[in-house]
Parts: structure tokens; sequence; C-alpha cells
């Protein structure tokens, strides 16, 4: 065991490299993930057929096709004619995992504004409020705390999909816990390490995620600010505060369904 | 090296075997979901016990094992035991790792049956067993169908994971064909298509499904 430390100690720096790689894949992913949501999510509920189709179209084929596929795909295919595309493979996991990601997310995005209460669209109308105002003002702030607990879990999903980068010669975590492998000869250690480490990443990303919605649910005025979730000390109830406040009863936190 | 970039004869040729690892694709998907769908019902009932040494361990064990990637846990079983056929090791991580996923479906089925049947069955005096299997699950697991139908859709589409281990399924036969032949184009394009192909009328159905119990 003693030596099986030893060797982890000597291979920290390849894990440092190793989370960064995840890490990379992870955000670049889900950033790019985020753009084509919203591109799409709106496009699927644009009232042109021109914008809704395609949008549809798309949505459903990165649904449908495997992430897998996808991303060797991209891999093996696009460097060959009629292509001739050789992308970098960080580029390559982080389009992947964005398209295929981005194609669920859109649809959270879609059922998350369709799910605004009716009375808001027709009073944001009624006040004669542009389109654009509406949704930026109106719709969106109310959509978007619905958003973020679907976002956190598709988010962890994709950590747990970054994982194939070690299958496009990425040195990600995946391919440290292969080394830590070779390295101890020890499959229980090495790959107990390897997870314990994806679940610490998946864990803080749960917790930013989390800290994102009651923030977003705080500035709805309902439930606690961030200030006050972390301070522990009881939190004064929003109900006491007196008129003018919401009196919407959130729960703490996200859950994670 | 004047090749067409894309030549239906290897589409064609293609198809073939990619229909023989669609049947291990299948068969992993069905295998793995019975295994979800009877663990993550136990899993569901048990952490409703009140015996926190029980919930706890089990509590964390699922959200590590939902947290931490299939594919990991895939290599990681397959090279732990080694004595069984790659082919039922992947089954049975797939199922373990959906049952956590599973065990939260059923968790919002149960919660979402009406408190007074809970309390009918105890003013009825009806043994923990009868409320469980006659008065609770029943009406639980009617709003879990729809759950269980798009987890299944989503490991018919984590399958491919399988070729970590060495599993030739719809993915793997693909890839070989690629390597023997140079013409990925063709055998990834068409797995790719035969997935969407599948998936995509299924989830309708489910959809279908979600709209009449909804």
């Amino acid at each position: 065991m003693s030596d099986n430390l030893q060797q982890f100690v000597e291979l920290l720096p390849q894990l440092g490299e190793g989370i960064l790689v995840t890490l990379e894949l992870t955000l670049g992913g889900a950033v790019l993930a985020l753009l084509i949501a919203f591109t799409l999510g709106f496009g699927s509920r644009a009232r042109t057929k021109w914008a809704r189709v395609p949008s549809r179209v798309v949505v459903e084929f990165f649904r449908g096709t495997s992430l897998v596929v996808q991303i060797f795909w991209l891999y093996y295919v696009l460097p060959l004619p009629p292509f001739y595309v050789e992308l970098d493979p960080l580029a390559c996991g982080i389009l992947a995992l964005g398209l295929n990601y981005g194609a669920y997310a859109s649809e959270v995005v879609r059922g998350s504004i369709n799910s605004v209460a009716k009375g808001q669209w027709e009073a944001a109308i009624a006040l004669d409020l542009s389109a654009v105002h509406r949704m930026r003002r109106v719709i969106m702030p109310q959509a978007w705390p619905l958003m973020i607990p679907m976002f956190t879990n598709l988010l962890i999903q994709l950590v747990k999909g970054s994982a194939l980068a070690a299958y496009i010669s990425l040195h990600d975590l995946n391919f440290f816990t292969e080394e830590l492998r070779e390295r101890t000869s020890d499959t229980v250690f090495s790959y107990t390490v390897g997870l314990i480490f994806y679940f610490v990443v998946a864990y803080l990303l749960t917790l930013a995620m989390n800290a994102l919605e009651v923030r977003a649910k705080n500035r709805l005025g309902a439930g606690p600010s961030l200030r006050e979730v972390l301070r522990l000390a009881p939190v004064q109830t929003t109900a006491d505060v007196g008129a003018g406040t919401a009196v919407l009863t959130a729960p703490k936190g996200g859950d994670r369904a | 090296m004047n090749e067409a970039a894309w030549s239906w004869a290897h589409a064609a040729a293609v198809l073939p075997e990619l229909l023989v690892g669609l049947r291990i694709t299948i068969l992993a998907t069905v295998v793995g979901m019975v295994i979800a769908s009877v663990l993550g019902l136990v899993v569901a009932v048990v952490r409703r016990s009140s015996l926190r040494v029980v919930t706890m361990p089990i509590g964390f064990l699922v959200e590590f094992i939902r947290s931490t990637p299939l594919l990991v846990q895939l290599v990681f079983a397959n090279l732990l035991f080694t004595q069984f056929p790659s082919l039922a090791i992947g089954c049975v991580v797939l199922g373990i790792h959906y049952a956590t996923y599973m065990s939260e479906v059923y968790r919002a089925g149960i919660d979402a049956v009406p408190k007074g049947q809970w309390e009918a069955a105890i003013a009825l005096d009806l043994p923990r067993s009868r409320t469980w299997g006659a008065v609770v699950l029943p009406q639980a697991i009617r709003n879990t169908l729809p759950g269980l139908g798009n987890y299944a859709i989503s490991m018919f589409k984590e399958t491919p994971y399988l070729f970590a281990i060495a599993v030739v399924e719809m993915y793997t036969a693909a890839q070989q064909y690629g390597a023997g032949t140079f013409r990925y184009i063709e055998a990834i394009t068409m797995a790719g298509l035969l997935f969407l192909l599948l998936s995509y009328p299924t989830s309708l159905l489910v959809r279908r499904l979600e709209n009449r119990l909804a």
C-alpha cells in the first residue's frame, strides 16, 4: 500500500494535468452546450417553420445518435475525404460533448420557457413590452431557476462523458487512472483513486450549480440569498419580511433528480 | 487514391455486420434494463427505511456510482472480474449504473402516491408487505413507466461504451469494419444512423405514453 502511495505521489504532476484536461473538456463542452441549447431552444419555439424545423431536426439528430459515435465520427471520419478537417483532439472532444449535451439542454430551455405561467406572458403583453424585453425581463428570470437543476444533471453527465477523451489520445483523468494502474499494477487502488477524483469533480460542480440556483431564486424574491445560506446562523424566513416580497416557499438548495 | 468519398457499396457491406452487433446492443440494453429496474426498485424501497445505518452508506454509494463515468466503471469491473465474459460484466455494470438513476424515478413515483393511500392501508391493518405490494407499488410503478422508457433509450445509446471492454456491439462492429477496410466514414455513419433510426421512434412512443399517463 505504501508502495502504491509512493507511486501516486510520483504521478501527481500527471494527475494535475489529467484533471486539467477533464476540466477543460467539461467547461469547454458546457459553454458550447449552453450556446447551442439557447440557440436551438429558441429555434424550436420559433413561430416560423424555417427556424423551427431545422432546430428540431438538429436536436433530434444529436440526441438520437450516441455520444460515443459522435466523438469518434469527429475523430476518425472528419479528417477523411470529403471533409479533410483535422481537429485537435481537445477541440474534437469539446465539440462532441457540446453538440450532444447542447441538444439535450435545448429541450430543457424550451421546456422551462414554456412552463412559465401563462399569466406572466399575458401581463407582459398587456404592458406592451417588446418581445426581447418580455423575454429578458419577465420570462427568462423565471425560467432560469427552473433550468438550473436540470443543467446540473446534464453537467454531471458531461463530466462522465468526458472520460471518452482518453480514447482520442487525450491525457485526461481516465488516462491517468490507467497510467496509475500500469505503474502500481494494482487495479483496485488505481481505479478507486480515479473514480474518487471524478466524484470530487462532480461534487464540486454540483455545489457550484446549487449556489447558482439559490442565487437565481433569491433574485426572484423566492428563498434566501446565497450569503444567508452560507452563513451557519439560522436563516430569517422571507414570510415575516412583510408585504412587497413574494410569498413563495422555495426549497433550500437544489435537489438533483 | 481517387476514391469516392462515400461508397454505397461499403455502406451496404457494413450493414450485415452492424446488424449482428445490433443484436448484442439490444441484448445488453434489455438485460441491463431488467437489472436496473429490479435493483433500482430495491434501492428506492430500502432508502425509505428509517435506519440511518442502512440509508447513509447506500445513499453515498448511489451518489458515487451516479457521479462517476460509466466508461471507467466498465473498464474497472472488467479488469477486476477477469473470470467472467465481458458481455456479462457489461450488462451488470450498465444495470447497476442505471439502477442508481432508476431508484430516483421510483422514489419520485413512490412519493407521488397520495398520503391517504398509506393511511388507508394502516387503517385496514394491512401487513407491510401487502401495503407495498398491493397498494403503494402498483400506483407508484404506473408513474415510473415513462421514466423507465426514457432511461431504456438512454442506455441503448450508451451501450457503445462496451467497446472499451471489447464487446462487439454495434459501434465496435463499425469500428472493426473501419479498421479493416479504412472505410470509417460509411461504417461509423451507418452505425450512428442506425442508433437514430431505432431511438427516435422509440422516444416518440415514450412521449405518447407519457401524455396518456399524464
